[in-house]
């Protein structure tokens, strides 16, 4: 065993001139004899540093040409990080290491130098490391490499881009036979599951968890509001907490509502206390200036998104405070440990419930959080798209045998189960389309050629290049100063500014700024003095609650002893709910129906999260558009579903029959906006279309066509093909989320209580305010239609007709 | 289906949902944009490879088209093929298909900018043709008569309503001139207040929506 003594020299001085130590799992990484190791730690654990020692070390002992190690991180913005803290060891210690980072960011010129002349270290995300394997001269890039240590691969093993990455991985040890793997992880439910997923024989280390975090409500002056996310109403209270602390992390769940909060906290700000914003609509140059800011200690607080969820080590971080419920007891905790970067100290954190209810889910993650009771879902096998677009990229690094690159993709965790026939679809797909109709086998993308798959027209590499990845990100335009040129200010996405008229206003980078029209695809923006915005509607997914949660909530909404924790003003509402109605419970459904004005309403209490609760809301109002019920709209949130029509229900069980609503979904889903909208993700990921090439645009757009279409098309001539299974299989787990939806029919067998309740009830209020509501598209909707058309004809001053 | 009549320069003509024109005071039906062949030309120039069944899904709608108005006339407003190899290409199916809806009427292929000659398919082939107060082209030209009828922009358009936006493609309607929508299975849509478009929108121009085609909405109602 290695300890600080045994450290060879000027690692051991180095160490010593710090006054640290390394740590126990630091070493264990040193001396681990297994081709792969899981490094399991809390955030703050060193575990980056304990990463790269192994590499260092190697370096300094037997310097070399060629590229020694290569690390993939979930964040750009991480690998820069990570390389400005191994340039400090490196440059201190004098090492002949040289360390780059290569990202989407990386200039032209840098990235060419780079094929060339591999660094020693080379620091990049799974996408680059796509794109690296699939030039031709992969194998001399690569030559010689020893090392991969994949960082935060918690998080990048819950996406495509995990399932990318371990094909990659797959990729690189038929290149490096003798590659060792590291992963890198924060705290895990499933530790077993994480290891597999790097290779099939792991060994699992355990860094000390550290000491408990020190983690509690924000008490506010204010009380919460009834509905609404944005946790405004606290902004006061948090801003006191940020000057009573070096530097906080604000933590908010979408990027709207970052900007909102932003704002609300600078006009607080007497004292101008330098507070940061960092999101994903930033324009790059904003994100670097405030990581760069952080980075040197000048900034107090910085109010940030998910994008900052990952490890980027900011030493001095005294505060986390999350804005919002965290509908994921992991990911809470993973945030937590931003507090506190320093291994042993507590993590010092506070919840700032958005609403009235999340009080109540705030209570219940705190508790979650104290016992170590994290929340995961299964991971499902890798999905056939990544694994389409990974044969395509092969192709275009060279000819392949399809049996070798069957047996190479097996060797990862994600496809491990992967059948020959779901391979053969793929290459099938690939190659040829994979049509019922052999309609190109004239043109086929890949060809079989003495034994061998390739590229029928190589020069199509390029395209399938740029094509590279598996965020199919919304289509975004930049937003820039009119008349400036200057750099652009950030990206809004191309369908919120569809809806902008000119003077409309909007928040972007914590200003307001007046919508003046668009030019050569970019949005022109003036200053605006004005304090009130249209609302900032761009970017950002809202995530579904856990299941974990969902089920702890219920669990404490009928728990005495919980219910006394809770503030005055939860409890009371809490009193009325039970006077009018009754409170929802685990095993039973709760139904309530209400008038207000004309309109019947129907609650269903279904706690299965906010997508299993719109794909019930699209099959119920199905059902009872059948049952001549008329409903007009629904909308849902996290606990429940509200469903309004001309009608009042007077039984929703018939509606609620299991097998009635798994034949809506078979029949009548596989139509909808919603699987349409999944299969832009698989139709783009497997290079069933291809993303706009920069400059294609500008020409208009009559050539483009929506993917709409393409799905209609497959459904009518082509249900069996591959895509649709795709992306029916995602769809369940993903935005259909039928998989809840089932968990809520057997767990609530059949109980329903219904309440015809006097009026709207205090559960049910918030959702009257919810946004995102849907329309039904149905016969009420074409009259609809014609009547809305009319009125603004009519409003024009003109007869329809 | 949906249809909505329109009087444009003397004639009464019916827009109907599946973006084909109806004149039926001569019995002319003119569709425009069918783009047969789109999949196979973008697979043949090295592209993706879409679902190759955009060409029978077009000719299955327009089968539709001439079985409801039994037309007796054709007209096909230009980029009827999206290249001249993809009309030769046309498999045995599409080619029965279109013999059957030929047969017993007069068929007219205008020609277009992506389909700028003749095809081995029967009908005849012009680069426009006058029928009455009507002339039919491919292209709007700016100094043309009134009476103009043409295709190639794939106009679309989007309104705000109190509910909602509501789009889909669209005729543009102006007093001069009428603007068809793109008929194809694969085609998108160019906006109406696009700048390319700008030049052919004079004096009061109505927008008609394939989904509403009963509604003429003015033009200055329309969203970007």
């Amino acid at each position: 065993m290695f300890d600080r003594m045994t450290l060879p020299s000027p690692f051991s001085e180095w160490f010593a001139a710090r006054g640290w130590s390394p740590h126990p799992h630091q070493l264990a990484l040193l001396t681990a004899q297994s081709r792969a190791q899981l490094l399991i730690a809390p955030t703050g654990g060193g575990k980056t540093l304990a990463g790269f020692l192994p590499s260092l070390l190697d370096l300094a002992a037997d310097p070399r040409t060629g590229m020694h190690t290569l690390y993939v991180s979930p964040l750009k913005a991480l690998a820069a990080d990570i390389r400005r803290n191994l340039e400090i060891p490196v440059t201190e210690m004098g090492l002949p290491i040289r360390v780059e980072d290569r990202t989407g960011d990386t200039r032209q010129a840098a990235r060419a130098r780079q094929r060339r002349d591999p660094p020693h270290i080379l620091l990049t995300t799974p996408e680059s490391l796509a794109l690296l394997l699939s030039y031709e001269d992969a194998p001399r890039i690569f030559a010689g490499l020893r090392r991969v240590v994949v960082d935060e691969i918690h998080a990048l093993a819950e996406s495509k881009r995990g399932d990318q990455l371990a094909l990659g991985l797959s990729r690189l040890q038929a290149l490096c036979p003798d590659l060792r793997l590291t992963g890198l992880s924060a705290t895990v439910e499933n530790p077993q599951a994480l290891a597999r997923f790097l290779a099939p024989e792991t060994e699992i280390l355990h860094a000390d968890p550290g000491p408990e975090p020190d983690i509690a409500m924000l008490r506010t002056t204010a009380s919460a509001p009834w509905a609404g996310q944005g946790g405004r109403y606290a902004a006061a209270d948090v801003m006191a907490q940020i000057r009573a602390h070096r530097i906080t992390l604000v933590f908010i769940n979408t990027r709207a509502q970052a900007e909102l909060f932003f704002r609300e906290l600078w006009s607080l700000n007497e004292e101008a206390l330098p507070i940061g914003l960092h999101h994903g609509s930033l324009s790059r140059e904003a994100r670097e200036r405030v990581e760069a800011a952080m980075a040197e200690g000048r900034l107090r607080a910085v109010v940030c998104t998910g994008s900052l969820d990952l490890g980027i080590d900011w030493g001095d971080v005294d505060l986390v405070i999350q804005v919002g419920a965290p509908k994921n007891v992991k990911r809470l905790v993973q945030r937590i440990g931003r507090a506190n970067h320093r291994y042993n100290a507590p993590s010092k954190a506070l919840l700032v419930p958005a609403n009235r209810f999340e009080i109540i889910e705030c209570q219940t993650a705190l508790d979650a959080v104290i016992a170590r009771d994290l929340d995961g879902e299964p991971r499902p096998d890798g999905p056939l798209d990544v694994l389409c677009q990974h044969i395509l990229l092969t192709a275009c690094a060279g000819p392949f045998d399809a049996d070798t690159l069957y047996r190479e993709v097996r060797q990862v965790g994600p496809y491990a189960q992967l059948s020959r026939a779901d391979f053969d679809d793929c290459l099938n797909y690939c190659a040829t389309g994979g049509y019922a109709l052999r309609a190109y086998d004239r043109y086929q993308r890949l060809i079989e050629t003495d034994g061998m798959w390739r590229l029928r027209d190589p020069r199509r590499a390029r395209a399938l290049r740029m094509n590279i990845g598996t965020i199919v990100a919304t289509e975004t335009l930049k937003v820039r100063w009119r008349g400036g040129g200057g750099r652009a200010i950030g990206e809004i996405e191309e369908s919120f500014a569809a809806t902008l008229l000119p003077g409309d206003t909007f928040l972007i980078g914590g200003q307001v700024v007046r919508y003046e029209g668009l030019k050569e695809m970019t949005v022109q923006v003036s200053p605006d003095a004005s304090k009130t915005p249209r609302i900032a509607a761009f970017g950002g997914t809202r995530l579904a609650m856990s299941t974990l949660l969902a089920h702890r909530v219920m669990a404490d909404l009928n728990d005495p002893a919980a219910l006394r924790r809770l503030p005055g003003d939860v409890q009371d509402w809490l009193a009325t709910q039970r006077r009018i109605s009754r409170v929802p419970c685990p095993d039973r459904l709760l139904a309530e129906t209400f008038w207000r004005g004309e309109r019947a309403h129907l609650c269903l209490y279904g706690f299965a999260g906010r997508n299993a609760h719109q794909t019930l809301g699209l099959l119920v109002t199905k059902r009872m558009e059948d049952a001549g019920l008329a409903p007009l709209g629904f909308v849902a949130n996290d606990y429940a579903l509200l469903i309004w029509g001309l009608e009042r229900v007077a039984d929703p069980a018939p509606l609620l029959d299991a097998s009635g609503l798994r034949d809506g979904l078979e029949h009548w889903l596989a139509g909808n906006a919603v699987m349409k909208r999944t299969f832009k993700i698989p139709a783009r990921v497997a290079g069933l279309i291809e993303q706009t090439l920069p400059g294609q645009r500008k020409t208009g757009r009559q050539a483009t066509f929506s993917t709409d279409i393409l799905y209609d098309t497959l459904r009518k001539y082509d249900p069996g093909h591959l895509m649709l299974r795709i992306t029916r299989d995602e769809a369940m787990r993903g935005l259909v989320d039928f998989d809840r939806v089932e968990e809520l029919l057997s767990r609530i067998g059949g109980r329903i209580d219904t309440v015809h309740a006097p009026h709207v009830t205090p559960m049910a209020a918030p959702l009257l305010l919810e946004v995102g509501r849907v329309p039904i598209k149905g016969e009420a909707e074409a009259r609809l239609l014609d009547e809305d058309i009319a009125a603004v004809i009519a409003e024009a001053g003109l007869d329809s007709v | 289906m949906q249809t909505g009549d329109f009087q444009f320069n003397g004639a009464t003509l019916t827009a109907c949902a599946d973006a084909a024109l109806w004149w039926a005071a001569e019995r002319v039906l003119c569709v425009s944009d069918l783009h047969l062949g789109k999949s196979e030309r973008i697979a043949r120039r090295g592209g993706t490879l879409l679902p190759p069944y955009d060409t029978a899904e077009t000719l299955s709608r327009l089968r539709d088209a001439v079985q409801r108005f039994d037309p007796a006339v054709v007209i096909c407003l230009g980029d009827s093929f999206d290249d001249l190899a993809a009309g030769e290409a046309l498999d045995a199916e599409a080619r029965q298909a279109l013999t059957v809806m030929m047969a017993g009427r007069q068929w007219i292929w205008i020609e277009g900018n992506h389909d700028p000659g003749p095809v081995d398919l029967g009908g005849v082939h012009r680069d426009e043709v006058r029928h009455g107060p009507l002339t039919f082209r491919h292209i709007a030209e700016h100094d043309a008569e009134p009476g103009e009828i043409s295709g190639h922009w794939h106009p679309k358009a989007r309104l705000s309503t109190p509910r909602g936006r509501v789009g889909s493609s669209c005729f543009v309607v102006t007093p001069s001139r009428v603007i068809l929508p793109a008929f194809g299975a694969y085609t998108g849509g160019l906006s109406v207040t696009h700048d390319a478009l700008a030049p052919w929108i004079e004096g009061e121009t109505r927008i008609i929506l394939t989904r509403a085609p009963q509604h003429h909405i003015p033009f200055d109602r329309i969203s970007p």
